[in-house]
């Protein structure tokens, strides 16, 4: 018990201690829709990240884009293209701009931005159709951009 | 990299074109009870012709047994709710003591009236739903309460409204005064709401016919409403679909009977001026 406690305690203190380094969403910079800098300097987990593109209540990446090595996923969307080979196709500071706020790699592309938290219209809380509270945050935390970055660099043709 | 940068967004856009091509809607007829051909698609009216070229009906978009289901009124679980609602209409309510059929004659004779609406009202100087258009019938002529607008009584009668103009084209005018109506429902049409910054276009006219998770776009016509939905096992109201379908931009929507969604409701229906009147559709 005590030890779960103690264990416990120690995540929440890194956490407290990552975030105080972590890059705000306002605050990412980009250069031609890229992201050199990692937002919390912490490795991204590729197990984890799997997780995140492939669950509804996460990324939900596969609700428009077909990733072939989540075959055990039902029903992937073809709304985007294939993420199939993106770690061949993109560089890990293009594929973390390109989580982070799409639209500007790709103009005005249909792909929600994941790590933005300012300049939306009529702006909700979650999917309850009620109005954002201050509880309002990024679609991801930048771990789980990072997470969902590392991931997408191990998908190779 | 900015040439393959290039070469890659013209791949994406290929293949974006070529799965709109390939991801048709089906090539299938609607006939109602062996005797009603219904228009499912046709070319679009002249305004929306810059962004397609044929309008469709949600019916195409849906499987072979959700769409089996609405071409024989037995099947149709939404002509339960038209039979309930015939009831209403023949029932006297209100302190004049009347009902709909002592003004309208018979439901049938009302085939004309589901195809035009929304619809400018003189008097009330504003554009009229068909919602809107029976609680002014129930308050100012009848003298009785009005229906909760997106409430079982009100979806039920214009289920009823629906089912007797079904066949004819829907035919609203969004020119004279409706105009500005039109013009802010367009312009909600195209604004990307909520924290995913979609608009109803990023879905329904860039996207049409592609799978959004398990679930097949379809042109999100509102020729079909209301809607039995299999989903939720009864009768949807073209404002609560609006709603669903704004909550799941993770926006905070607009309410049932606001003046912007008569205004969406315009413009969406003005989308589909040549498509039949469906209703009560059965969808998933
Ligand atoms: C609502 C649709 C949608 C969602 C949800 C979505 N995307 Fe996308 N994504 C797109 C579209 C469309 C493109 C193509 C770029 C454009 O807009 O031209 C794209 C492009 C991409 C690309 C570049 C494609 C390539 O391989 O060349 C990557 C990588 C990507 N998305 C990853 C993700 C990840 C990871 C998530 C979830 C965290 C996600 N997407 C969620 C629509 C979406
Ligand atoms: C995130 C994607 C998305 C957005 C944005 C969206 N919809 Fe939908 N809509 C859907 C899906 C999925 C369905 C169910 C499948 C279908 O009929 O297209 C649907 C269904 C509909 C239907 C029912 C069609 C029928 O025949 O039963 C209507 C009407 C509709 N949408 C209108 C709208 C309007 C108006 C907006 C904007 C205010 C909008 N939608 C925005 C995804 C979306």
């Amino acid at each position: 018990m005590r030890i779960s406690i103690l264990t416990t305690i120690a995540a929440a203190v890194s956490a407290t201690a990552l975030g105080a380094a972590e890059i705000a969403p306002t605050a990412v910079s980009f250069e031609d829709g890229a992201v050199s800098q990692s937002l919390t300097g912490v490795a991204g987990d590729p197990a984890n990240g799997s997780e995140i593109v492939g669950d509804k209540g996460q990324g939900n990446c596969v609700a428009c884009h077909q990733v072939s090595d989540l075959a055990d996923v039902p029903f992937q969307g073809e709304i985007g293209p294939a993420l199939d080979g993106a770690g061949d196709r993109w560089s890990e500071a293009e594929l973390r701009g390109i989580v982070a706020n799409a639209k500007i790699m790709f103009e005005d592309s249909m792909m929600p931005s994941f790590y933005k938290t300012e300049g939306f219209i009529r702006p909700g809380n979650a999917y309850t159709g009620k109005a954002a509270d201050d509880t309002f945050g990024p679609l991801l935390s930048a771990q789980q951009i990072e997470d969902v970055v590392a991931y997408l660099s191990t998908l190779k043709e | 990299m900015t040439n393959l940068k290039g070469a890659l967004s013209a791949l994406i856009i290929a293949g974006t074109m070529a799965s709109v091509a390939v991801a048709d809607p089906v090539d299938d007829t609607l006939i109602i009870n062996g005797e009603t051909t219904l228009v499912t698609r046709t070319k679009a009216p002249a305004h929306v012709s810059d962004a397609l070229d044929e309008v469709m009906s949600g019916w195409l978009f849906r499987g072979t047994e959700t769409r089996a289901m609405q071409t024989d009124d037995f099947d149709n679980p939404g002509m339960i709710f038209v039979e309930q609602a015939e009831d209403v209409w023949n029932t006297a309510d209100g302190s004049e003591g009347k009902s709909c059929a002592d003004c309208h004659g018979a439901s049938s004779d009302m085939s004309e009236v589901r195809p035009t609406f929304p619809k400018w009202n003189d008097a009330a100087e504003e554009v009229f739903t068909l919602e809107m258009q029976v609680n002014d019938c129930r308050e100012n002529r009848m003298g009785a309460e009005k229906w909760k607008y997106n409430g079982g009584e009100m979806v039920n009668m214009t289920a009823l409204l629906a089912s007797v103009s079904r066949g004819n084209p829907v035919n609203v005018a969004i020119d004279g005064p409706a105009q500005a109506a039109w013009e802010q429902g367009k312009e909600l049409y195209y604004t990307r709401t909520g924290q995913l910054e979609l608009s109803c276009a990023n879905c329904h006219e860039d996207s049409y016919g592609l799978m959004i998770r398990a679930d097949h776009l379809s042109q999100g016509q509102i020729n079909g409403f209301p809607t039995y939905r299999l989903k939720n096992t009864k009768l949807n109201s073209i404002h609560d679909r609006f709603k669903g379908c704004i909550r799941d931009t993770r926006a905070e929507t607009y309410s049932p009977g606001s003046p912007e969604f008569v205004a969406l409701e315009l413009y969406v229906a003005s989308r589909g001026n040549g498509l039949s009147v469906e209703g009560p559709s059965v969808r998933n």
